[in-house]
């Protein structure tokens, strides 16, 4: 790449890796030293959330429980993410790579990747890699089984316990938090439970040591970030990047020269407009993202976007909950009634009031980060939702 | 033995009769049938001893298991908002004209079904769509007319 | 002991044992925390998040009901912050529920409108989805109504239906805005494993699940000048009836309600408690009959254990899930079904009636019974033997009609015949009941003597344990009964038809001996039944049982087959207990039913 701010790495779809030496040499290391070395590293999860991912493992492993679970998170629904099925696609042995190590601190003996039923056409390739590594843990004696379980067409799926609850054959709806999966995971038994980017992060901290990924990034948010770049973008695409640029950064090298807004983090992230691209760093620090970046230009409504997004959150609800079930279609409803000037534009200030109640009561993250989007498209583009 | 009873017992035999066998099984029905008739989820009740009740309430939650009648092939076009900038409708278009059919229906032929379905993780490639597991992306509406020429044949 | 937990709620520090909820914790504060998705008697659910609370440090507001304490938690349960979000959720629930409330059969007794009240609000604040949703009313079955355009999606009915009941006939469907509480396939309740028992709609918030009720079609018998109307009352009304008119639980109202019952206009007022007895008499003897087929003839065929049959929801349970077992079932019928036998034909001919014009009502604390009067079995005296049932809430629903005061309103006792009863039939309203009013009698039957308790009171069968097991030896028999001495009479009771399965899959797995089964469907009994007065929990049945106790031990006669009456209808009418004439009109029999 040959921008001047944007740092390309290389770090998750690397080949150059000896898969069974970085395993092999992973296990000859006592927990406590894994532990600090992803400690150090400054790896959170790659999922949106941010969660140190040393920690998670830290809290699970130190569960007296016997049965221990780690699951690999590749519900990937967020619209605008598709890098998940690229990482599977090129290295999933780094995958379950990352998954065994976990699975050696933690102290489990199972492990399970929740694969969206979107992208079935994946799971024979997958079996195969699993039978080569699965070979490779028995070449190790490493007593170590990953499993494929398949989603059926549900984002809400990629929320953790509302996983488990699918992995459990139940309706995916999230559990009441706390307790957190560290403690009561699937099957109720203490669970990591990573993304799918996060567990490659995690092998490769181990194949070249926290150094190398703590060196990259910004306090906030260390090492590099695989990005789906779509929208009005001339070349749209999976790109790994440096974790602290800003938008302004990021618009310069994927932008059409025309971008009136970028939609960080997906249908649940933020909407930064022009104005904001030079103060906005993508991070933690700024905007977080769980990877998905949507360009806009100035031939797009705005309205529209929004729009699209709650009808995606009203059909991709749960339901159970009712800030959530009944304020997704309210919103929805709410900024068509404006638009066709039904109601006055001064209930959008309504709205945002409910946006607000439903960031702070929904059951789940899915329901508290509704608000995310359609606070900053409405108060970054009130005069689309009007006129 | 019906042939539903036969696959509900089958699928049982090779996924186990619990709890969290029941996805795997309702997945296999659709593979084979395309759908979950009320008779395979009352044998799926019976072989897991559980309600059914909340088979279907199982079911009737993840979209790709549909619990209507549905085409040899299921055609799930993307409209989420990449796909919907990239023109969507042009390809549902494209698709309700050749397939004579509105967007839920299905071929009288019992062929196609024609749904739409949310993010499919291509909003690179978009427009997307899945026909079954397989996933068709930058699609125009010639490149359709070939995909569903295809099929058609098939 | 468990551990302490310190915290402070509302500026007022509490201490309780770890595991509580802030809700619990609250409430030993006396702060009350609005709730709509909790109930006593369930799991937590935590989904209508009305019950949200501020906590220091926490970015989002937590469900008080699903969050557990924790050390040095500083709580606040109404600020600014908590209220706009209350209002919000109470909003958005009108939103989604067909709120015209003044043609709602729940009007004045519902959860979301009380807390509409209670949040003062006043022009709706969001727009109405109702005209969005393709809302069904399910009204085929003759028990229980669903209207889904009331229901507010908080799924105690669905958790009702899964803990308690073990039938899970209700779910939860789609997701999304389209989510639902469902059957299998939507289809109507009447045909699916729903057993009527209607503890959903003793728990539903709203409208939503509701009795089916007849009070017009009451109303109109009484003021029809051709008609005799006859009207029975279930054990357990007696102890709850009150509620629903102001008074508190565990009142015995039974001289108020023969009095209002005769103020309405009834030609008589009678008593499902004699038809008790009477069942005590049929079942006690089909009890020692089986027995002795058992160990006097050998025979292989004879069904042991016998299990009781009054209770209608038990009966469709059993139906459903164990058809296998429906040969151990006693084949009596319930205490409304042999007093609507009798009220045809005994009845008709001692007060020189013609059946065709008697109207035979019953009050029941139940909403089973409704389909139990319309099975087509239940037509033993050549009619319908019983022509509507009310449930206790439809009687208050009469009583507030008529315009009475009732607690001001003098005693009264029943009319004869068929309205005379023993302490033994009164108890048949509670778990544990029917097995003590039959050991009480069978007991003396084969000995001559009491049951060796003290003051009658076999007090190892009552309770609320969810199943209890009890054994009675025999000794020193007539000597008629020669072939029971010695034998250790073992009895099982269970409440609840979680707890009925069980019993029955110990019986099928041949770990639980027993010799007799009492089920009733409904937790703590009949007091707890699907219609009686709304709200109910564990404490409000415990009280309702309390006073049927009380009311036993008040009684004169406290045997079934001392009742004069239950001897004179022998005498007279059916001969000996087990009669041909009895099978004829007190007996039945029962159909397998499909289970998924």
């Amino acid at each position: 790449m040959s921008s001047n701010f944007l740092r390309r790495v290389d770090l998750i779809f690397d080949k150059d890796c000896d898969f069974k030496q970085v395993l092999q040499s992973a296990y000859k290391r006592n927990n406590d030293e894994i532990i600090n070395e992803l400690l150090e590293s400054g790896l959170k999860g790659r999922g949106g959330a941010g969660f140190p991912t040393a920690l998670k493992w830290k809290f699970t492993s130190e569960q007296p429980e016997s049965e221990k679970y780690v699951v690999c998170n590749a519900d990937e629904g967020e619209p605008g993410t598709f890098k998940d099925r690229e990482i599977l696609f090129q290295v999933p042995l780094k995958v379950f790579g990352g998954m065994a190590i976990c699975a050696k601190v933690i102290g489990a003996k199972e492990g399970f990747l929740y694969l969206r039923g979107e992208y079935r056409f994946l799971l024979n390739e997958l079996q195969r890699q699993l039978d080569i590594f699965h070979a490779i843990l028995d070449d190790l004696k490493i007593a170590f089984r990953v499993k494929v379980v398949m989603g059926s067409g549900a984002y809400i799926c990629g929320e953790e316990s509302a996983l488990f609850e699918s992995m459990e054959g139940d309706r995916g709806e999230p559990r009441n938090k706390p307790p957190y999966p560290t403690v009561s995971g699937f099957r109720k038994k203490p669970t990591v439970i990573n993304n799918v980017e996060t567990l490659v992060y995690a092998f490769m901290i181990f194949r070249y040591g926290a150094h190398k990924f703590k060196e990259l990034g910004t306090a906030d948010s260390r090492g590099s970030k695989v990005f789906s770049i779509s929208g009005d973008t001339p070349k749209p695409g999976i790109y790994e990047l440096e974790l602290g640029m800003t938008v302004d950064q990021f618009v310069q090298e994927f932008g059409d020269g025309d971008t009136k807004a970028v939609q960080v983090g997906g249908a649940s992230g933020f909407c930064v407009p022009r104005k904001k691209f030079k103060d906005t760093i993508i991070g933690f620090e700024g905007v977080p993202t769980g990877g998905s970046m949507m360009l806009f230009n100035s031939s797009r409504s705005m309205y529209n976007v929004l729009h699209n997004y709650l009808e995606f959150f009203e059909e991709e609800s749960c339901g159970q909950c009712t800030p959530c079930r009944v304020g997704c279609q309210q919103l929805k409803l709410g900024i068509e009634a404006v638009k066709r000037g039904d109601k006055h534009a001064n209930y959008l200030d309504q709205l945002q009031k409910l946006a607000q109640t439903m960031k702070i009561t929904a059951k789940c993250g899915l329901g508290q980060s509704v608000a995310n989007s359609f606070f900053s498209i409405v108060e970054n583009f009130k005069e689309e939702m009007i006129y | 033995m019906t042939d539903t009873k036969e696959l509900v017992k089958n699928l049982a035999d090779k996924y186990g009769r619990a709890r969290e066998s029941l996805i795997p099984i309702l997945q296999g029905v659709v593979q084979e049938e395309r759908y979950i008739s009320s008779e395979a989820m009352t044998e799926i009740a019976r072989e897991l001893d559980m309600s059914a009740a909340k088979v279907y309430g199982t079911a009737t939650f993840y979209s790709f298991l549909d619990t209507q009648p549905r085409g040899k092939y299921v055609i799930r076009v993307c409209k989420t908002i990449s796909c919907s900038m990239k023109g969507k409708n042009l390809i549902i278009q494209e698709l309700e004209d050749l397939l004579k059919i509105k967007v839920g229906e299905t071929t009288p032929n019992r062929k196609f079904s024609l749904l739409e379905t949310n993010c499919l993780g291509w909003c690179h490639k978009g427009p997307a769509m899945l026909i079954n597991d397989e996933a068709y992306t930058e699609l125009t509406p010639e490149k359709v007319r070939e995909i569903i020429n295809d099929y058609m044949k098939k | 002991m468990a551990k302490q937990i310190n915290l402070i709620i509302d500026g007022m520090p509490v201490t309780v044992d770890e595991g509580t909820t802030i809700l619990q914790a609250a409430k030993k504060l006396n702060i009350h925390i609005p709730t709509l998705c909790y109930h006593d008697d369930l799991c937590v659910a935590g989904n209508c998040r009305v019950c949200v609370v501020e906590m220091k440090g926490s970015r989002t507001l937590p469900a008080s009901c699903a969050t557990p304490v924790a050390e040095g938690m500083e709580i606040y349960t109404n600020t600014i912050k908590v209220r706009t979000a209350r209002k919000h959720i109470i909003d958005l629930l009108l939103s989604e529920h067909n709120a015209r409330c003044t043609t709602c059969y729940k009007n004045g007794n519902c959860e979301l409108q009380d807390l509409a009240s209670e949040y003062k609000i006043s022009e709706p604040m969001f727009i109405d989805l109702v005209p969005y949703k393709n809302y069904q009313v399910d009204a085929f079955s003759p028990s229980i109504i669903k209207d889904d355009s009331k229901c507010i999606r908080c799924q105690r009915c669905v958790r009702t239906c899964e803990e308690l009941q073990h039938v899970s006939a209700l779910g939860v469907a789609y997701k999304g805005d389209k989510m639902k509480i469902s059957t299998f396939f939507e289809n109507p309740m009447f045909e699916v494993v729903c057993t009527n028992c209607g503890q959903c709609v003793n728990r539903c918030p709203t409208g939503a699940l509701i009795e089916r009720n007849y009070v017009d079609e009451v109303w109109q018998a009484i003021f029809d000048p051709e008609k005799h109307v006859v009207v029975q009352t279930a054990p357990a009304v007696r102890v709850a009836l009150g509620e629903d008119l102001g008074l508190q639980p565990g009142e015995i109202v039974t001289g108020k309600m023969v009095t209002v019952l005769k103020r309405l206009g009834f030609d008589s007022v009678l008593d499902t408690d004699f038809a008790a007895d009477l069942t005590i008499m049929e079942e006690g003897f089909e009890l020692l009959g089986r027995l002795k087929k058992a160990l006097v003839d050998n025979d292989p065929n004879v069904k042991l254990p016998i299990a009781t049959s009054c209770s209608p929801a038990w009966i469709k349970f059993i139906e459903h899930t164990y058809p296998e077992y429906l040969d151990n079932l006693s084949t009596c019928k319930s205490p409304q079904q042999m007093f609507g036998a009798l009220a045809k034909t005994y009845y008709a001919q001692k007060r020189k009636l013609d059946p065709a014009k008697i109207v035979s009502v019953s009050i029941m604390p139940c909403t089973a019974k409704k389909f139990e009067a319309d099975r087509p079995e239940m037509r033993s005296s050549g009619f319908k033997d019983v022509d509507y049932v009310l449930t206790t809430r439809e009687l208050a629903v009469m009583i507030k009609q008529a315009g009475i005061d009732f607690g001001s309103l003098p005693e009264s006792h029943y009319d004869s015949i068929m309205g005379v009863s023993s302490g033994a039939g009164v108890i048949f309203g509670a778990t544990g009941g029917v097995m003590e009013a039959a050991l009480r009698t069978a007991y003396e039957v084969v000995t001559g003597r009491e049951v060796p308790f003290n003051g009658l009171n076999i007090t190892p069968v009552r309770g609320m344990e969810g199943v209890r097991e009890a054994a009675i030896k025999i000794e020193g028999t007539k000597p008629e009964w020669s072939f029971l001495e010695g034998v250790e009479l073992k009895t099982v009771v269970a409440h609840g038809l979680t707890n009925a399965k069980k019993v029955m899959d110990a019986v099928r797995d041949g770990k639980g001996k027993w010799h007799f089964i009492e089920i009733m469907a409904c937790p703590g009994g009949c007091i707890g039944g699907g219609g009686q007065p709304i709200p109910t929990n564990e404490e409000i049945r415990r009280k309702r049982a309390e006073a049927i106790y009380r009311e036993d031990a008040g009684m004169p006669i406290r045997k079934s087959h001392e009742n004069p009456e239950i001897i004179a209808v022998y005498k007279e009418f059916l001969h000996e207990p087990n009669s041909h004439k009895s099978h004829e009109l007190l007996h039945t029999h029962y159909k397998a039913r499909q289970r998924y």
